[in-house]
């Protein structure tokens, strides 16, 4: 590891070389700079704008979005611990802290000798086997003390990552129950052919009459999306799949990309053949940079065997290809206007909505923009038909869903189920006992308690985009709800007020009631607080970041009650006037006599 | 650091009786065996169970009773100084209650009938010994006073429903009657 952090000049020059001095790659080639310097210098920044023919200031303010770049000289070993509540469960904070005791750093600084820096990161997707960390970028699971101080002891010899254990990578799939999706027969192509067989329009129609609804948590009906950028105005058309999978919890996409890649693919691109698309895009998120050589090597050998590239399949107008970009650490990034805005190169900023991106998506261009378990349903839906998938889940929730189970239950991991599953039927399957409340969907979603498991898991009722946190009786819910709302702070990107400053607001009065210093006003503020961000928030995240509170204060409000140094209130009426008659009927006026309305 | 693992201490808990008849602590004594294990769980602070005079700081205030007089108003403040959270159990304290029958009557008529009209009483006076609480105008329930965190309906609530709800609330729980636990008689 070199420390002049870019300013190679030979080595800049390749990079951006690779990337066509293509200013849309400048996340990439951040990124990439990223990856092999450790930090991004300001040298290196002026280089590249100059270079791309941008303003230096676009350069840094994009290096300076992205949680995993960094602009000042940071650790050689950059070591993050993944920060969801499952990972706190397992006993991460404590790892930390040892960790930052064995290697003498304190948190969130780099050591003296530049050697390290240790610090949290959000959920890192592995909460069936965590906790789990990054080490300069790449995935460490099962963490234990004994792994921990492994990690401490290869750190401190500089031990490159490429000759640590192996073992400390490995990552399982943890499939626990499979259904449609994960037990699919289907050979790469098989899908596709089906749909050639149908024709372009007969995709969308058959896609529409399935009933398949989005699996990135909305549930928008995939057919009337597809069909929109079918017909919206322009030649020049493309099909996202969004892998940025940054809810907490939620680890589906990335099975499915480890094991069902060639099923995103083949979805993606029949895709592409429904709506007129000629380019692909995956976006990944950087917490799953170790997936990228291995779905390259997927891509090219489809395209070797000609179900990627020109003339697909032998069809003379369909020309279709795949490229993969890489997230750098922004759950925003997930919100699909703002995926677009990252994957142009720009800060993750989500845009305003209409138009969307069926019209107005890439480069201002129609896409199709979809979640990666989405492109699976759909080519399962070509190959059995809409008829047999429509059979399968709900009315309004048809065919089958991942779910992400972690927390305490003794097997996390991937369940599948037909939609409208009872969560109750979820808690069985992995085993949960003395459940108090489990978490669907993750932070932004919905928080039900014992007494509510009956509920099923569907448009219908309970909307999820997969993550099942379970907590059982020993959990505090108020540190739950805590740990989320440090989570949207976090994650705000900053573009509007109310959730850059609410956020910020809820995380302060959220520990402050921790710290045994809130009074009854400050629940009140928390309510005030999210009342302004549900109704005033540009995006979905700003909208979402109140429901761990709610709905915590709903189920569990005690939790709260119970932190709370006094509550104030003033009486409903004039206490004193109320002995007056009494005061005048006995002609008494001594101090015994008289009631302060305010308490002393 | 916070421990996000949910750890049970022995919560204090104080009662009392306001303008009321007691029934409700009767009511409460009604969960029969089941305050030994309670008592695992909690330690009671001010409470005619124990006649503690003075409450000290505690997690749980229950009351039962309206607000008549101003020493109700005193001891009430006390319970809310020192309670995290105060629950107002039984009709009086929810709604003032029996005792609120008079509230349709002027106080001064009803000393004057009381302790001038009638004969045998008082000997003619109204009552003004300093020691003696004043009367209110008219009986408040108790969240006109201060602010209440939990209503406990009934006249009285059951001993089921008492148990119920402090076992929720000291589990961590928001209570929850269920069926059949909540009587608006
Ligand atoms: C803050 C935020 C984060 C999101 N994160 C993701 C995500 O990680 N993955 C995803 O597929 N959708 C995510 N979404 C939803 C996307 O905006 C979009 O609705 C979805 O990708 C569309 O695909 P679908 O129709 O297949 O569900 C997020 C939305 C918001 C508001
Ligand atoms: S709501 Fe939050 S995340 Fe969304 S645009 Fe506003 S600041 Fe950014
Ligand atoms: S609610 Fe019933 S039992 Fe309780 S004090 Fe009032 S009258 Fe007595």
């Amino acid at each position: 590891m070199s420390d002049n952090a870019g300013s190679n000049t030979a080595h800049l020059e390749t990079i951006l070389g690779c990337h066509d001095h293509d200013p849309g790659k400048l996340l990439q080639i951040l990124r990439e700079i990223q990856e092999q310097y450790g930090h991004i210098s300001p040298d290196a920044i002026t280089r590249i704008a100059s270079q791309l023919a941008i303003p230096r200031a676009r350069a840094e303010s994009v290096a300076s979005f992205y949680s995993f770049l960094h602009i000042k000289p940071d650790g050689a070993y950059r070591v993050l611990f993944s920060d969801n509540i499952t990972d706190r469960m397992l006993g991460s904070e404590e790892l930390m802290r040892r960790m930052c005791q064995q290697l003498w750093v304190e948190p969130g600084k780099v050591s003296e000798d530049g050697l390290v820096s240790i610090n949290t990161t959000s959920c890192t997707g592995m909460c069936d086997q965590g906790p789990a960390m990054l080490v300069n970028g790449r995935a460490i699971t099962r963490l234990t003390h004994q792994r921990v101080q492994e990690i401490g002891h290869l750190i401190r010899n500089r031990t490159p990552l490429a000759d640590w254990p192996a073992d400390f990578f490995r990552v399982d799939d943890n499939i626990r129950r499979k259904g449609l999706l994960l037990d699919n027969k289907l050979a790469p192509g098989d899908a596709l052919r089906a749909a050639l067989t149908l024709g372009a329009a007969n995709i969308v129609e058959a896609i529409k009459a399935s009933g398949l609804r989005g699996r990135g948590g909305a549930g928008f009906p995939t057919g009337l999306k597809w069909e929109a950028c079918r017909n919206a105005a322009g030649i020049t058309k493309h099909v996202v799949c969004n892998a940025d999978e940054g809810e907490p919890g939620t680890f589906k996409d990335r099975v499915l990309l480890t094991s069902y890649a060639d099923l995103v693919f083949e979805g993606m691109t029949l895709a592409a053949l429904a709506v007129g698309a000629q380019q692909g895009y995956l976006y990944l998120r950087g917490e799953y940079r170790y997936l990228l050589e291995p779905l390259q090597a997927i891509l090219q050998r489809r395209r070797d065997k000609n179900l990627l590239g020109e003339k697909i399949l032998g069809q003379p107008e369909f020309d279709f290809d795949i490229a993969i970009h890489l997230g750098a650490g922004a759950y925003i990034c997930g919100e699909e206007s703002a995926l677009i805005e990252s994957l142009e190169g720009k800060r993750g900023v989500p845009r305003n909505r209409p138009p969307f991106p069926v019209t107005h998506g890439y480069m201002q261009q129609p896409t199709a923009l979809d979640n990666v378990e989405t492109f699976c349903q759909a080519a399962l839906a070509i190959q059995m038909g809409a008829e047999k998938y429509k059979a399968i889940g709900t009315t309004k929730s048809t065919g089958s869903k991942l779910i992400s189970v972690s927390g305490d239950c003794p097997r996390p991991g991937i369940y599948e189920y037909p939609f409208g599953v009872s969560v109750r039927d979820v808690l069985q399957d992995c085993g949960a006992a003395n459940t108090r409340a489990v978490q669907i969907s993750g932070p932004s979603g919905i928080c039900i308690a014992e007494g509510e498991f009956g509920r099923k898991l569907g448009f219908e009722d309970l909307p999820t985009a997969g993550a099942f946190m379970v907590f059982d009786d020993s959990r505090d819910m108020f540190e739950v709800a805590r740990n989320f709302v440090h989570f949207f702070a976090h994650e705000s990107c900053g573009f509007c007020t109310p959730c850059r400053v609410g956020t910020s607001m809820l995380k302060q009065t959220m520990d402050k009631i921790a710290a045994g210093h809130g009074t009854s006003h400050d629940l009140n503020e928390v309510e005030n607080l999210d009342r302004v961000l549900q109704t005033s928030s540009h995006c979905g995240l700003g909208r979402t970041a109140c429901n761990p509170v709610l709905h915590t204060l709903k189920h569990f409000r005690p939790a709260y009650e119970n932190r709370l140094k006094s509550l104030d209130f003033e009486p409903a009426f004039d206490l004193d006037g109320a002995l007056a008659r009494a005061r005048q009927m006995t002609g008494r006026d001594d101090t015994g006599a008289h009631l302060n309305t305010e308490e002393t | 650091m916070n421990d996000i693992t949910h750890r049970p201490k022995k919560l204090k808990i104080a009662t009392t009786s306001l303008a009321g008849c007691f029934g409700c602590h009767m009511s409460f004594l009604d969960i029969d065996e089941r305050i030994l294990p309670l008592l695992d769980l909690i330690e009671f602070d001010r409470s005619p169970i124990t006649d503690i005079k003075h409450c000290g700081p505690c997690d749980i205030g229950l009351i039962e009773g309206g607000i008549c007089n101003a020493e109700n108003v005193h001891v009430l403040r006390e319970f809310r100084r020192n309670c995290k959270i105060l629950i107002s159990i039984g009709a009086c304290a929810v709604t003032g209650g029996l005792p609120a029958q008079r509230n349709h009557l002027d106080l001064g008529s009803c000393l004057t009938e009381v302790y001038l009209t009638e004969p045998g009483l008082a000997h003619g006076h109204i009552p003004n010994d300093p020691e003696l609480p004043l009367p209110l105008d008219k009986v408040h329930p108790l969240h006109e006073v201060v602010k209440i965190d939990y209503f406990i309906p009934g006249c009285p609530p059951s001993g089921d429903a008492i148990w119920k709800f402090l076992t929720d609330l000291i589990a961590g729980k928001t209570p929850e009657l269920g069926h059949g636990l909540i009587k608006y008689d």
